[in-house]
């Protein structure tokens, strides 16, 4: 008999090939510390989901170590899934079932019986506020339901790891907002470690206290959202000309204080400042002794998009359109 | 606690299938249609000498009994590789139960189904007039057996729904088990079939040997011989149905 | 007039493209006539033993004429299939954009089902001439039996598109395919009408099908009969399902 193991996760060289497929995962390393909130932010494709299935034992890895909750993913599953709870990217639902009956097949799969089951399952659905829909089949529940009955499914054995593969996909700013709430309770108050996967900036900014950057399976950069945004980063200064015809001139005097960017305004020019601290005061001064007239002037803080196109080369939003294939379809050819 | 596990899963798959009234009507009433259609169509094929009642009802009351098995295994492994696409089963393999025992719970939801349907089957028969040979034994003895036929078919379709992972594939099933039911001796009587090939096919077709067994209990009585054939072929196709879906749960599950 | 043709054409190319070149659809149409036909004649050749049988030309143009005749309603109906399946992918409402005169929609799927119908004639055709089926009637005979078998076919698929354009659904398919199947069963067909008792006679005897398969029999054995009446009743179910399948189309615009 062991002791209770730390609430951590940790990868060393995870490695996941499939058959006549991508290297979905190639070779990442990271720590996940107990109590903490882990955003792992990518496009499509990057491999968050494979990451996600080779944590929760759900697929072995091709090469590379991993502890979840001190046990080993590889050679100790069963602990793992004891000590953890996870909602994967699909939010997989009976629709034939309801609520309560989600719970009470939930509850029984990890062996709570009895008054204890009712119990868990009454405080759960209150947390998620499904105790009036609780009794309703399922496939009436809309997508925000769902996805906070998918939270209290993971949450009935009281895990000390929380997985959420891209928990708010597809959901409406209000429902969004209302699991973040919920996350940021758990870990928090309950001390729960949380890896969340995500394609949203806004997510990984407001939630993680960490935040692990993916690309192509590789973890491109990894730290505190404010940090990572220091690192790379510098503001960006945009100013909008007056006129169409003073572009040229606004872009020659910009030029002089950083490298021009896209991704703003039509008519606008940017650029992303050399130095963390530009001083907006000598652009002003500049611009108006070349005689610029400027209808609008802005700078903009660096955002994890920034961090995202400093490493990779690409914005996050639309990175992943040519390689629309996550975890599921990648982990088909390896079954065929 | 996997007893409680096992009941738990084969309860749910039981509940999906009572809310799908699809699911419900159409194994009770679709084996009873063919019945009808037949027994009255198929009636003159008493008159041939040595056909063995003159009830052509009570001959052809065993192929529903079969054919639900079939309907009722369609139904819950299109459920089953449902369960696969959507990632209810990774939910479920997420949690600490075991890989066998989602397969018994599985098993254990399509067996109740075919058993209730089953009973459904009888109670039209003798509505009908139809007297069992081997009397009120001779009803739990059927009833025993439809628990072995269906096993064998539901092994066998979850190892198809586990091996695809795809709906479209278990209910492409529906028509490779409708071919061994039709050429088997759900008709006629195996010593009366004319022509030799067919004969053969329905001598090699296990399907044969499981209407046969269901058939004895209904209008001969307690012929031993041909019921123990047909828990035999039952059993022999569990086991190979069982060690495949299990082989291929085995796949499927990857997890560690 | 020149537009529906065109519209006929697009819809029923498209379909049929689909049809030879995705085997899940072909061989399964192929098949299963193939199989009822093998499984009749092969498991149930012994019925033309029974007292009163006469069918002058054997058994297998017996059973022929009912597995032609149930190929040509099906073909009919797995039309209805096609429309449900573009119902739900959408593709419908593309076709309905696209076409100035909707009514060649409905033209081009009956023309898809008529050529869908007439490979599958031909094949068993080929099955039944190998399995040296006997021919008592000359060719205005059998044009007449063909002709038969396509009028149904054509009522057929009226029917399913009916049912199609008012459900839009793939649910919808036991509500094309369970009439037509009670139809074709609740007929003579494994022995004649005179073979048939009791509550089977009763109804096979006021069953529109029963006077065509009576006069596809007629028309194979040389000895026609009812032929007037058998064209009539086809001709009536054309118009009948032809207005049903065209307020169906009208309801579907309705839906928008």
């Amino acid at each position: 008999m062991d002791g209770p193991r730390e609430n951590s996760i940790e990868a060393h060289g995870l490695v996941r090939e499939f058959k006549k497929g991508p290297r979905a995962v190639d070779g990442i390393d990271l720590r996940v510390d107990p109590g903490e909130i882990y955003g792992f932010l990518g496009p499509n494709g990057a491999g968050k989901s494979t990451t996600v299935h080779m944590l929760t034992t759900l697929l072995p890895p091709t090469a590379g170590t991993a502890t979840v909750a001190g046990y080993d993913v590889v050679k100790e599953g069963p602990q793992v899934r004891k000590a953890i709870g996870a909602a994967l990217q699909e939010a997989a639902l009976d629709p034939f079932l309801t609520g309560r009956e989600h719970l009470r097949l939930q509850t029984t799969m990890h062996g709570i019986t009895g008054e204890e089951r009712s119990k868990r399952s009454d405080e759960l659905l209150t947390r998620v506020g499904l105790t009036e829909a609780a009794d309703r089949k399922v496939k009436g529940y809309s997508g925000g339901m769902k996805r906070r009955l998918d939270l209290a499914l993971a949450l009935v054995h009281r895990p000390r790891i929380l997985f959420l593969d891209e928990p708010t996909t597809g959901l409406d700013v209000q429902s969004r907002t209302a699991l973040w709430v919920e996350v940021g309770r758990l870990a928090k108050e309950e001390g729960v470690t949380v890896f969340l996967t995500t394609q949203y900036l806004e997510e990984a900014d407001v939630l993680a206290d960490r935040v692990g950057i993916i690309d192509h399976g590789r973890i491109v950069a990894e730290g505190t959202p404010e940090k990572l945004k220091a690192d790379i980063a510098c503001s960006t200064v945009e100013a909008v000309p007056a006129t169409p015809d003073q572009r040229g001139a606004v872009a020659s005097v910009l030029e002089r204080f950083g490298e021009q960017t896209t991704g703003y305004g039509p008519g606008s020019v940017a650029v992303q400042l050399a130095s963390a601290n530009g001083n907006l005061a000598e652009i002003v001064r500049a611009l108006d002794a070349e005689g610029v007239v400027l209808s609008q002037l802005q700078i903009h803080e660096p955002t994890l998009d920034d961090v995202f196109l400093a490493k990779t080369g690409r914005h996050l939003e639309g990175a992943g359109d040519e390689e629309e294939q996550d975890s599921e379809q990648d982990l088909e050819p390896a079954r065929a | 606690m996997a007893l409680a596990q096992t009941a738990a899963l084969g309860k749910r798959a039981v509940v999906r299938t009572a809310r799908q009234p699809a699911n419900v009507v159409f194994p009770l009433i679709f084996p009873m249609l063919l019945l009808a259609v037949n027994a009255g169509g198929l009636r003159a094929e008493t008159k041939l000498p040595g056909f063995p009642t003159t009830s052509f009802l009570a001959f052809a009351l065993a192929v529903p009994f079969v054919q639900g098995a079939l309907l009722a295994t369609i139904n819950a492994n299109v459920e089953f590789a449902r369960d696969i696409q959507t990632g209810f089963l990774n939910r479920l393999a997420l949690t600490p139960v075991r890989g066998i025992v989602l397969l018994f719970g599985q098993l254990g939801g399509l067996i109740t189904s075919a058993v209730v349907q089953a009973i459904f089957y009888l109670a039209v028969g003798l509505a009908f007039g139809v007297r069992l040979q081997s009397g009120i034994g001779g009803a739990a003895m059927l009833l025993l057996l439809e628990t072995a036929i269906a096993l064998a078919f539901a092994s066998l379709g979850s190892w198809a729904a586990l091996r695809t992972g795809s709906t479209e594939a278990v209910q492409g099933l529906f028509p490779v088990f409708f071919v061994f039911l039709f050429l088997s001796s759900m008709n006629i009587p195996r010593n009366l079939i004319e022509a030799d090939w067919f004969r053969w096919v329905a001598t090699v077709n296990p399907v044969s040997y499981l209407i046969e067994a269901v058939r004895a209990l209904v209008i001969t009585g307690w012929d031993w011989q041909t019921i123990g054939l047909g828990f035999g072929v039952a059993g022999a196709l569990s086991i190979v149905g069982f060690a495949l879906a299990t082989h291929a749960l085995w796949n499927r599950l990857e997890r560690t | 007039m020149r537009d529906t043709l065109s519209v006929a054409r697009g819809v029923s190319w498209r379909v049929l493209h689909i049809f030879f070149t995705n085997k899940a659809f072909l061989l399964p149409s192929i098949a299963f006539p193939l199989f009822f036909f093998t499984a009749f004649v092969g498991g149930l050749s012994r019925i033309r033993q029974v007292p009163g049988f006469d069918f002058p030309t054997g058994y297998t143009a017996f059973q022929f004429v009912f597995v032609l005749l149930q190929s040509a309603a099906f073909a009919g109906v797995f039309t209805g299939f096609g429309i449900a399946r573009d119902f739900e992918t959408g593709f419908m409402r593309r076709l309905m954009l696209a076409a100035p005169n909707r009514s060649g929609i409905l033209l081009g799927y009956t023309f898809s089902a008529l050529v869908r119908w007439a490979t599958v004639a031909t094949v068993v055709t080929v099955v039944a001439l190998l399995a040296q089926m006997k021919i008592g009637g000359d060719g205005v005979d059998l044009f007449g039996l063909y002709a038969l078998a396509l009028f149904l076919n054509v009522a057929g698929a009226l029917w399913a598109t009916g049912v199609a354009m008012r459900l839009r659904s793939q649910q919808a398919a036991p509500v094309m395919q369970m009439p037509v199947f009670l139809l074709l069963f609740f007929a003579p067909v494994y022995v004649p009408l005179n073979l048939l008792q009791g509550w089977i006679h009763g109804v096979a005897s006021v069953n529109p099908i029963t006077a065509l398969l009576e006069a596809g029999r007629g028309f194979i054995s040389g000895r026609p009969e009812l032929t007037l009446a058998a064209f009539a009743i086809a001709a009536g179910l054309i118009l009948g399902f032809a207005a049903w399948a065209v307020r169906g189309l009208r309801r579907a615009e309705a839906a928008g």
